[in-house]
């Protein structure tokens, strides 16, 4: 196998073995980029020489963290000290900030090598990344297919062995369902597992960094890095991390699954259905019990998430003025004029579209009505939740109710394109941590299964991902993107 | 002011909090610096950035609503308040919308010689916005300048019920604001640095009737005396704008400190919608219980009870207790004085007569005073023990103020020390008797007033500086012998 | 149901965004269809329902009151679109 191909676990191993140096993985690693990623279009900035030297330079030192030489890439929404950051907006086109996020901030301690930033539907609002305002990405499994969003240039570039591992965001959907759709693994980590200072917001109450990998074992050694308490963050939690590789173990005997009837009704693919119910069967098989529950709120979740999320949107996006940061209208007379053609030229039709939206249901006569009606609606979806993990250590359902979509076919109406995230967005809504693993094909394109945990429970998903994983070979399928 | 009519206001305080950072960042919290050399991301709102609670302003606060008898909530939260200014860096203001952290407070004013109780609704925690800076004139200018460094500052906003009844209640209340804050320690309260702001809700309506009138909000009250004139003019204009016939507009009105007047600010183009919902960058608050006892503990003296302690201890008339407990700074001098010498009226005298028209004359603050509270108390000593006449202290004290010198120096170095030896008085006043027979004559004559002259003639001699109780006694004593 | 097209003037102003015709009429008929499967909700009877506004059960999260120097002004101000004086410059404010 190529050294592009490995996963980080494997690269670790070749590192450590000095089977291979980490200039010679970055270099495979850009010789990859360079054969698919005209076709794919995962990354917005990319930084070959600023990898090689830190590749380099890690050659000769002693001393190894557990990232040290190893490349890695992050959405364009979490911020990197002197590399351009800029959401996939127009209005952020030549932001390059002068600060880390604590997420890349920990990766670059633990000796990562960031190759560079990934594309997305523009600030995380999107679920194809062809809201990206600077071009589509496309899936690896078919190039006529979206890879799914809002991170779907992480998902894409992980699953064409661009790099091994990625960072992503996820809001109500944004890491699970492009990794559902590119047959990738991402985790989505419980609300105020992992810190959010230095990412972009999108909705404050639902954010959360997670993963994307080729492999489990990839997913929690990267969670290891990225995962606890950050201090600049006052919703990134002071409890206890395990660490996360002690979950890998192929055992999950007695282990209670629980699939909430809901999940699996009309408008989701009989293909998908059928998917997922056979891995069912294939945890059944290997000693957990499986039983179906009700989560009675889920058809309300997507609703009220659509009033949520973009009334925090709108005031998380209102600090793009044009006095600080970001692109200015210079032609205007006067302050008001300056803030609303700026914001007009800079911002693309869904992000104004979910800005008005939000701006409505918080305004004068209407909070009541909407938002605050979403927040009640939001208790109720928690305490769904609440009940079944009472007697369940895990809920398991299909992550997307369809495999890729083609480009093109779900830009008219929001709504059509908002169905996507119907399976996801509960999780969000009740800070839960989730997780897609690839678990089929329907029709030649990945089918994706998402594991919903206890909060701060990641170790259960880990665990009976990976038991999943060790019994099935799903994970080992690669696409064929073709090479220029 | 027409007598037909009733004045009512309620104001809005804003203090700056005196932590040593901003609210939600480690940026410094201080005034004067060059713009924009106090900020961080954090304060400037850029992209990512998240807001930490510093536990002090949340202490001070606390603290503050103790001073101002209000209700520490147990449990608050914080709100982002929506607007776009381009001193505003995130476009929302963290502020404190349903839930404050302190409600249901007074505190008491003298009005018209008689105690009043004003209700305080509510005081709450905000970051300050940042400064807008005009090149020249703000006609002339077309353009303005952002500074951040004011970005974030803690601020309590103070809310008063609509309790006073004229300018000067309105400005009484401000001073006892000031007061009770400046006791309770948790800011300076400059208002010509604006640690100390306020916006006044004015309206006025007929004697006798229930409902409110119409009111106007005025901002840019920049000191007590501006609070005053502002409400003066601004209830003036409501009563002439009635009286014609006229409808009072709700509005927002800024005091116009060169002409005296409060002028419309320009209608905005939108009616205010500020959009509040809760920060999810925050998590709430829960005030226990004992950490309010904790705080409470710690609370100084407040001025009332001081204000008592001094007249009972000290046997000072109401009035002076009221002037001393004004700012901690005079109760402190007062108070280490009082340590060094006894007679606590006298203290006070020094104090309220020559020290304050000193510090009024060098527009000085006491903190900034070079007597120290034990120089002053070593002077009173020195007057009592007849080494100085009170004539001579007061210069020694003016020479005190100007250079710090304690009063033993001064005295040595001016020569000014009393001639209190009865032995060389004794030859000095003989001398005089020689040189005056006739009037000594005059004296055993009968004609007492004489010794007037003598006694005058032995303090030019002296040059002022034989103590005139010996003087007497020892020309009493020769004359009659 | 669709907005109509003040109100969608309205937000559009409190939002800062600029709207053509064209785009104030999409706008007017996307928000009417978003907002009415919202009401969706209004199938749900909350009363008595707590809302949910923060969802993890953590109170009291504090710093100390600690000065840590910000970064240097030329940093700070680097990505600013027009500076003068070390400040940001906008049109002026009426």
């Amino acid at each position: 196998m190529d050294l592009y191909e490995l996963t980080l676990h494997e690269l670790q191993e070749k590192l450590h073995n000095k089977q291979a140096s980490s200039e010679e993985i970055v270099k495979a690693v850009f010789s990859r980029i360079k054969d698919v990623e005209t076709k794919i279009q995962a990354f917005i900035t990319l930084d070959e020489e600023g990898a090689l030297d830190k590749a380099r330079k890690y050659d000769v030192q002693d001393h190894f963290s557990s990232l040290t030489g190893i490349p890695y890439g992050l959405k364009d929404i979490i911020c990197s000290q002197g590399m351009k950051t800029t959401c996939a907006s127009k209005i952020l086109e030549n932001f390059v900030p002068f600060y880390d996020a604590t997420v890349a901030s920990r990766l670059k301690e633990a000796g990562g090598v960031l190759v560079g930033k990934l594309n997305m539907d523009e600030f995380a609002m999107g679920s194809s990344t062809e809201q990206s305002a600077f071009f589509p990405t496309r899936n690896p499994w078919d190039l006529d297919r979206v890879p799914g969003g809002s991170s779907g240039g992480s998902a894409a570039a992980v699953a064409a062995c661009e790099i091994p591992f990625a960072l992503g965001t996820d809001t109500g959907g944004s890491i699970r369902q492009p990794a559902s759709f590119c047959g990738v693994v991402g985790l989505k980590p419980t609300y105020g597992r992992v810190s959010r200072y230095g990412v972009v917001a999108y909705a404050s109450s639902l954010d959360q960094v997670g993963v994307f990998s080729r492999d489990i074992r990839d997913c929690a050694l990267v969670l290891n890095i990225i995962a606890g308490k950050d201090p600049l963050d006052s919703t990134c939690v002071d409890i206890e991390k395990p660490d996360y590789t002690e979950f890998l173990k192929d055992d999950i005997k007695g282990l209670k699954i629980a699939f909430p009837r809901e999940y699996f009704q009309e408008g989701i693919a009989q293909g998908i259905k059928d998917t997922v119910k056979k891995a069912l069967l294939k945890y059944e098989e290997l000693g957990a019990i499986v039983e179906e529950v009700s989560l009675p709120h889920s058809e309300y979740a997507l609703p009220a998430y659509y009033l949520v999320a973009p009334a925090e949107a709108s005031a998380n996006l209102a600090r793009f003025d044009g006095v600080r940061y970001g692109r200015r209208d210079f032609e205007a007379e006067n302050v008001i004029q300056m803030f609303s053609s700026t914001r007009a030229a800079g911002f693309g039709d869904e992000v104004k579209m979910r800005i008005m939206l939000g701006t409505y249901a918080l305004s004068s006569g209407y909070y009541d009505a909407y938002y605050l009606k979403a927040l009640k609606v939001r208790r109720l979806i928690k305490n769904d939740f609440d009940k079944v993990f009472e007697d369940f250590d895990l809920i398991v359902s299909p992550t997307t109710p369809t495999t890729a979509f083609k480009l093109g076919e779900q830009t008219g109406d929001p709504l059509t394109l908002y169905m996507n995230d119907i399976l996801t967005v509960p999780i969000n809504m009740a800070g839960l941590p989730g997780m897609s693993i690839p678990c089929g094909f329907v029709d030649a394109l990945p089918v994706g299964m998402q594991l919903i945990g206890k909060p701060f429970d990641e170790g259960t998903l880990i665990r009976a991902a990976y038991a999943f994983e060790q019994n099935t070979d799903y994970h080992t399928a690669k696409p064929d993107p073709g090479v220029m | 002011m027409s007598k037909d009519f009733e004045t009512v206001i309620g104001l809005e305080v804003h203090v700056e909090l005196k932590t040593r950072s901003k609210i939600f960042c480690s940026c410094t919290n201080e005034f004067g610096a060059k713009p924009n050399t106090n900020v961080c991301p954090i304060c400037s709102g850029f992209p990512g950035m998240l807001p930490v609670l510093n536990e002090q302003v949340v202490d001070y606060a606390i603290k503050a609503g103790l001073a101002l008898n209000c209700e520490i909530a147990e449990y608050c939260k914080f709100d982002r308040k929506n607007y776009f200014y381009p001193d505003l860096p995130k476009a929302y203001q963290i502020s404190q919308y349903d839930l404050p952290i302190c409600k249901q407070g007074y505190l008491d004013i003298e009005a018209n010689g008689e105690n009043k109780r004003i209700g305080i609704t509510r005081a709450h925690l905000e970051e300050d916005a940042g400064k807008l800076v005009h090149q020249g004139t703000i006609s002339s200018s077309t353009f303005s300048l952002v500074d951040l460094n004011r970005s974030g500052v803690p601020l309590l906003e103070i809310v008063s019920e609509p309790d006073l009844r004229s300018s000067q209640e309105a400005r009484a209340y401000m001073e006892k604001l000031r007061s009770l804050l400046l006791f309770a320690g948790v800011s300076d309260c400059k208002m010509e640095e604006g640690s100390l702001r306020c916006d006044a809700n004015v309206s006025v309506r007929p004697y006798g009737q229930e409902e409110m009138g119409t009111r106007a909000e005025i901002k840019n009250l920049n000191s007590f005396k501006a609070v005053e004139k502002a409400i003066d003019y601004e209830v003036r204009r409501q009563i002439e704008a009635l009286e014609d016939g006229e409808e009072i507009i709700q509005e927002t009105r800024t005091w116009e400190e060169e002409r005296q007047i409060t002028r419309s600010m320009r209608s905005k183009e939108e009616a205010h919608d500020y959009r509040y919902f809760p920060e999810p960058d925050l998590p709430p608050l829960r005030i226990s219980r004992e950490w309010v006892e904790r705080i409470l503990q710690s609370l100084p003296e407040m001025p009332e009870k001081a204000r008592e302690r001094l007249m009972e201890e000290y046997g000072l008339s109401e009035y002076d207790a009221n002037l001393l407990t004004l700012t901690p700074d005079y109760l402190a001098f007062f108070d280490e004085c009082s340590l060094y010498y006894k007679d606590g009226k006298i203290i006070s005298n020094w104090m309220m007569g020559e020290l304050t028209k000193l510090l009024n004359q060098k527009n000085m603050d006491i903190a900034e005073c070079r007597i120290k509270p034990a120089a002053l108390a070593e002077m009173l000593k020195l007057i009592d023990e007849g080494r100085i006449s009170g004539k001579m202290a007061k210069d020694v004290f003016e020479t005190m103020f100007e250079t710090g010198a304690g009063p033993e120096k001064i005295i040595k170095e001016k020569g000014m020390e009393q001639i209190s030896d009865e032995g060389t008085l004794g030859m000095i006043i003989q001398e005089v008797i020689d040189k005056n027979p006739g009037v000594v004559d005059d004296y055993r004559n009968g004609k007492k007033k004489a010794t007037g002259f003598l006694v005058g003639q032995v303090m030019q001699a002296t040059k002022g500086q034989a103590n005139p109780a010996l003087v007497n006694k020892i020309l009493a004593e020769k004359l009659t012998s | 149901m669709t907005l109509s097209i003040q109100e969608v003037q309205h937000v559009a102003l409190l939002a800062r965004l600029n709207l053509g015709e064209e785009e104030k009429e999409k706008y007017a008929e996307q928000l009417g269809s978003i907002l009415q499967y919202a009401d969706k909700l209004n199938e749900l009877d909350t009363e008595g329902v707590e809302p949910l506004d923060h969802i993890l059960p953590i109170f009291n999260v504090f710093r100390e009151d600690k000065v840590i120097p910000g970064p240097d002004r030329e940093e700070i101000l680097a990505n600013a679109p027009l500076v003068e004086e070390g400040q940001y410059r906008v049109p002026k404010i009426i």
